[in-house]
């Protein structure tokens, strides 16, 4: 399989536009346009990267261009996914996927991503990650879209697990088995969101290191944290959404410090999409994610990659 | 490594679970689709929830960030109950944010209770205007001495290319003055404009900047943003409107960047 991630060969091609800066161990955090003028002011100018969402830079070119290509310059960017409806049944939005590769080409991200989730039916946009079914069906689907987004974009996709409130009655297999088949097939490398892991095995009565232990670590290229909230279930049972609205929850904070001592460091994403805060409180949950990811980074590994595919 | 690439699976293998899941997403009168359920026998009512939440509430959210100034004329309950009536009844058809509201301002002109506040939906469309020239393809602007350079023989034939970002909006009402008055945090004052005022929005560098057009400007304008020459529009203008200014709504659509270029008509 190819490295995951790869940003090397276009490098040497020269095509490069922006500085190659490395991603390689490094917590970053949601680009949010009202922080710019405080990301630009910050006197510790140093590490992080930033992520954004590449369907708000999908317009013809104003502010989101000029702000993106600004921080682009300085910054490693992950360029994540949305949209595409990749868990979907029907055929992919060709469109859409043009106007994608064409972000990957113009702003070099070191990371390109996506949702196992779908969210366009016929010609309906629902704007959410809507789940789908675990089948052989369902599988060999999301593996041929997946193989076209590919082959649009030129290097590997790197694909979120998500976090699920209601079972299928027809799924035959386990999500992470489902997950496993994936990488089988296509290739493509994996985003685990360890916060999706909480939220869905809470909600579905799951333990999340059982899950991490059956996940294919070794194919992981990033990670993201995020915050959740809390409701309660038809039997008043806790049931956690996956809200991206405040810091890391502890318990989180615990799994991706496991994962990291398994897996070693990856780059690890500070999700905030709504009530967003001060730039100084984000950074501080990246501050906070690149210690545990240095921590790991110092010390011998211990090769506990058992789960690694 | 590549999946199968043999056969592609063919659209009566298609797996049906959308079809099954979308009707009740958003019609909260459907119960929850018979294909979802929670764990170890648990009921899905208030699971499947999540999602019908999510897409209502997160559309609800697009609208009020791409219609601010109308939400704070209408107060946040009474927007948030408009745009929910309107994404059941137009639901996103493109995947991307800023496409969405395209039919908001014509749902609110026919919306029952918006009808005390006939400004209301022309102050939606300067907002819509507003987010395309805000997404609009970057583009150096005429420079306003531009025109000095043509002789005045070849006047009357100068075409204008429009910048990709200038729209105009023409209103029966106060549509500027109420839009500018509320799309800020600003205190509003009382408003005592009562004549009909278009809209130009255009955006010359990264600011989207919305003026009023003067009466016949605005129909000078459309003309020549239509491809009219100079002349014609001028001609267009003046019929429509005795009081038309020309050389004001010249010097008021060169400063504003309204045009990309301009060139000698055949």
């Amino acid at each position: 399989m190819p490295e995951v991630a790869s940003h090397t060969d276009r490098a040497q091609q020269g095509t490069l536009r922006f500085p190659a800066h490395p991603i390689d161990g490094l917590a970053g955090t949601s680009f949010k346009h009202q922080h710019l003028p405080s990301i630009l002011a910050d006197e510790e100018r140093r590490g992080g990267f930033f992520e954004v969402h590449a369907e708000n830079y999908m317009g013809a070119g104003g502010p989101p261009h000029a702000a993106l290509t600004r921080i682009r310059e300085d910054y490693p960017v992950s360029l994540h996914g949305v949209c595409m409806s990749i868990g979907g049944p029907q055929p992919l939005d060709k469109d859409h996927l043009g106007r994608f590769a064409a972000l990957v080409q113009r702003y070099e991200p070191a990371l390109v991503s996506e949702h196992l989730a779908w969210s366009t039916h016929d010609t309906t946009y629902y704007n959410d990650l809507l789940p789908l079914p675990y089948t052989e069906a369902s599988l060999r689907r999301v593996a041929e879209h997946i193989d076209e987004v590919q082959e649009a974009i030129g290097r590997p996709l790197l694909l979120e697990n998500p976090s699920t409130y209601v079972v299928f009655k027809e799924s035959t297999m386990s999500e992470t088995a489902f997950i496993r088949e994936i990488v089988k097939r296509t290739g493509c490398g994996l985003l685990l969101d360890i916060n999706n892991v909480f939220v869905s095995a809470t909600n579905q009565g799951f333990s999340a290191l059982d899950y991490l232990s059956d996940y294919p670590l070794g194919r992981v290229a990033e990670i993201h944290l995020a915050g959740h909230a809390e409701q309660e279930d038809d039997e008043g049972d806790l049931l956690l959404i996956d809200s991206h609205d405040g810091p890391v929850a502890d318990a989180v904070w615990k799994l991706f410090d496991i994962v990291i001592g398994w897996r070693g460091p990856v780059p690890t994403l500070i999700e905030w999409d709504s009530a967003i805060p001060e730039w100084s409180v984000l950074k501080r949950e990246a501050r906070a994610a690149q210690t545990i990811l240095d921590r790991h980074a110092a010390v011998p590994r211990q090769e506990k990659l058992h789960a690694c595919g | 490594m590549h999946a199968a690439k043999g056969r592609p699976s063919e659209a009566a293998e298609r797996p049906g679970y959308p079809e099954r899941f979308v009707p009740a997403l958003l019609d909260p009168g459907r119960p929850t689709p018979a294909l979802v359920a929670g764990p170890n026998g648990k009921a899905a009512d208030k699971r499947f929830n999540v999602y019908r939440n999510n897409v209502t509430v997160s559309l609800i959210e697009a609208l009020a960030a791409a219609f601010p100034a109308t939400m704070r004329i209408t107060g946040e309950a009474f927007f948030r109950a408009m745009a929910r009536f309107h994404i059941r009844e137009t639901p996103p058809t493109s995947p991307l944010p800023f496409e969405y509201g395209r039919d908001f301002p014509d749902f609110i002109e026919r919306y029952e209770y918006a009808q005390s506040m006939p400004w209301l939906a022309d102050v939606a469309r300067i907002e819509r205007a507003w987010l395309d020239a805000y997404h609009a393809a970057d583009a150096a602007v005429l420079p306003p001495h531009a025109l000095a350079s043509v002789r005045p023989a070849d006047l009357a034939g100068i075409i204008f290319e429009p910048h990709p970002a200038t729209r105009i909006i023409r209103s029966a009402y106060p549509a500027v003055t109420v839009f500018s008055a509320n799309r800020g945090d600003g205190p509003v004052g009382r408003i005592e404009v009562a004549a009909a005022e278009s809209a130009l929005i255009t955006r010359p560098a990264l600011e989207v900047e919305v003026r009023s057009l003067q009466p016949g400007s605005d129909v000078f304008l459309s003309s020549l943003l239509g491809g009219e020459p100079f002349g014609n529009a001028a001609v267009t203008g003046k019929t429509c409107c005795p009081e038309f200014d020309l050389a004001a709504a010249v010097a008021v659509t060169l400063e504003a960047g309204a045009f990309a270029a301009i060139r000698h008509g055949g």
